[in-house]
């Protein structure tokens, strides 16, 4: 039996959180575009600027070595971070979205011909539909999309079975959708996509720090995420991908770092991570990405799902005494985040008057222009949560938007 | 309430946002034109009718928020009669409001845009009718953009 212990107060720990704006201490609501960042993580990035910075690999002298340690120490502790196989199947990247850049490019260059399907989710960001529209346009592909349900924002598993045909070569697909709030059932689909010979492509771009992802409990052939949502600092991040596909996969930049011998005429490529790291890696921010690893397995990521999502439904209640709201994505377990509109106040007038009030939060289509005009919508408020965020902030976000709608309708202030 | 809010959500801008004028197309335009903020998703559609130099009537549509509906909607209650001349001027002065927060020396009701000046974010939201405006009156069917794209 476990006991339930009380969440701690982490406020403390973010030196962002320390301010005031508008007058009023600061709520950060804002939490699917980017996290703030523990002091722990800060820390990580400037001990190794003040003390071991020099570039990695092929290096003799003593910094070097020592940044080199870090960096594949830092690529050690990932794979750990989401029970990888092995450190090679970590390929550091600027991002989620780089990260589906490169399978696209390089898995889907080399394996997707004129004819074949590339399946997708109705629900799924930008990151995880241009890079597939691209390599489409290059090899012939098309695009087909599982659909979702409507305002609930479930996926059509029922669909499925009709989808997956025997054309279909890869199946890529949002781990929790950053405008609905939607956990996919990943392991069910990536089983259910393998069982028709069908790679996976998981998009964990908002599950990453919310929750426990264990890729070899997904059963996904490729897993990408961003550092800056999980904690980190931005412009690192990483693709997770299976040995033995990265193997037959060719590089998708070419450069130092990732060859075994070049000649005036040909090269010949390192095996993974180095295949697919042409250049000067981003060593430093992937030494604070170990570190965020670090500070969320302190917290437990089964704690951090449950203070989340317990956040995102509360709030999702709430939010539901507001008259006139619409509120997007399932009525019962969801990520830590909710998306909601009304007919009569645009998103932007309602997350300009909650800045007002030290409120932040985003109004828009959320890198989801398909998604939302299937819905109907030109774009929708969102508030969203970490592990710093209270049920008290919850009351701020209702009693501010509250005055907001009064304002507008011309209620009493 | 803080006062830069109540400056930027002015009377004026309520009012046409909550009862927009010249809504809707015009089935008479022999001109239109298209603005778009990406980020946003804020779409407006400006149809003119021009007889000779002069816009002899003017319709909007579109969604958005309430910054750029009401600004589209007084643009359509100013500029109708106007020379295509005499718009463009109109839109100088009305830019010269949002982008300073200088106050017209004539009366008008562009004076209520003068508290979106504190508001950088939210300059693109009061001049993207007026793009459109502008784009319809020298004819070119491209879709008039008030912002950069987003990331």
């Amino acid at each position: 039996m476990t006991t339930e212990t009380a969440w701690p107060d982490v406020r403390g720990d973010f030196p962002t959180l320390d301010q005031e704006v508008n007058g009023r201490r600061l709520v950060y609501l804002d939490n699917a575009a980017t996290t703030q960042k523990p002091r722990a993580v800060l820390a990580a990035l400037m001990r190794f600027y003040e003390r071991d910075n020099a570039n990695v690999h092929r290096g003799l002298h003593a910094l070097s070595m020592r940044a080199t340690d870090d960096y594949e120490g830092a690529r050690a502790r990932v794979a750990r971070f989401i029970n990888a196989a092995a450190p090679e199947e970590i390929i550091f990247t600027r991002g989620t979205t780089e990260a589906i850049n490169l399978v696209a490019a390089s898995w889907g260059g080399a394996n997707l011909r004129a004819g074949d399907t590339i399946l997708l989710t109705e629900m799924e960001h930008h990151s995880n539909l241009v890079p597939w529209q691209l390599v489409a346009a290059r090899t012939g592909a098309r695009l087909r999309y599982i659909p979702v349900n409507g305002d609930e924002g479930l996926l059509d598993l029922a669909a499925l079975d009709r989808l997956l045909t025997p054309d279909v070569k890869i199946l890529a697909f949002t781990h929790l959708s950053n405008t609905l709030g939607t956990i996919n059932p990943a392991a069910e689909l990536c089983a259910r996509a393998r069982a028709a010979g069908v790679v996976t492509v998981l998009d964990a771009a908002q599950s990453i720090g919310h929750m426990p992802v264990d890729v070899r409990a997904l059963g996904c052939d490729f897993l990408a995420f961003s550092g800056h949502k999980m904690a980190g600092v931005t412009g690192i991040g990483a693709l997770y991908g299976r040995r033995a596909l990265l193997d037959a996969m060719p590089p998708w930049q070419g450069g130092g770092g990732m060859i075994s011998h070049v000649d005036f005429l040909e090269s010949r490529w390192k095996p993974s991570p180095e295949r697919f790291e042409a250049g000067t890696p981003n060593f430093a921010d992937a030494v604070a990405l170990g570190a965020a690893c670090d500070y969320l397995d302190g917290l437990g990521r089964a704690a951090i799902q449950r203070h989340d999502s317990g956040l995102a439904q509360l709030a999702y209640d709430q939010l539901g005494q507001l008259p006139g709201i619409r509120r997007l994505g399932p009525r019962g377990e969801r990520g830590g985040l909710v998306s909601f509109s009304f007919p009569d106040v645009h998103a932007h007038d309602i997350v300009t008057f909650a800045d007002q009030d030290g409120i932040a939060l985003r109004g828009g289509h959320h890198c989801n222009q398909p998604l939302m005009k299937k819905l109907g919508l030109t774009g929708t408020a969102r508030a969203s949560f970490y592990v710093y965020n209270t049920a008290e902030e919850i009351d701020l976000l209702v009693a501010s938007l509250r005055r907001t709608l009064q304002f507008f309708r011309g209620g009493p202030a | 309430m803080s006062s830069d809010l109540t400056d930027l959500y002015q009377q004026v801008i309520l009012d046409h946002n909550r009862r927009p004028r010249n809504r809707g197309r015009l089935p008479t335009a022999n001109r239109v034109a298209h603005g778009d903020n990406p980020t946003c998703g804020d779409q407006c559609s400006v149809y003119l009718r021009l007889e000779g130099d002069r816009i002899a009537d003017l319709s909007f549509d579109g969604s958005g928020c309430a910054i750029s509906q009401a600004s589209a909607s007084l643009m359509t209650t100013l500029l109708k009669g106007k020379t295509a001349a005499e718009a463009a001027e109109i839109y100088r002065q009305f830019h010269e409001i949002v982008t300073t927060g200088h106050e017209p020396e004539e009366i008008s009701d562009l004076a209520a845009f003068a508290g979106v000046h504190a508001f950088p974010a939210r300059i693109k939201c009061a001049t993207l009718g007026w793009h459109a405006m502008l784009n319809a009156l020298t004819d070119r069917p491209e879709t008039a953009v008030t912002e950069d794209s987003p990331p």
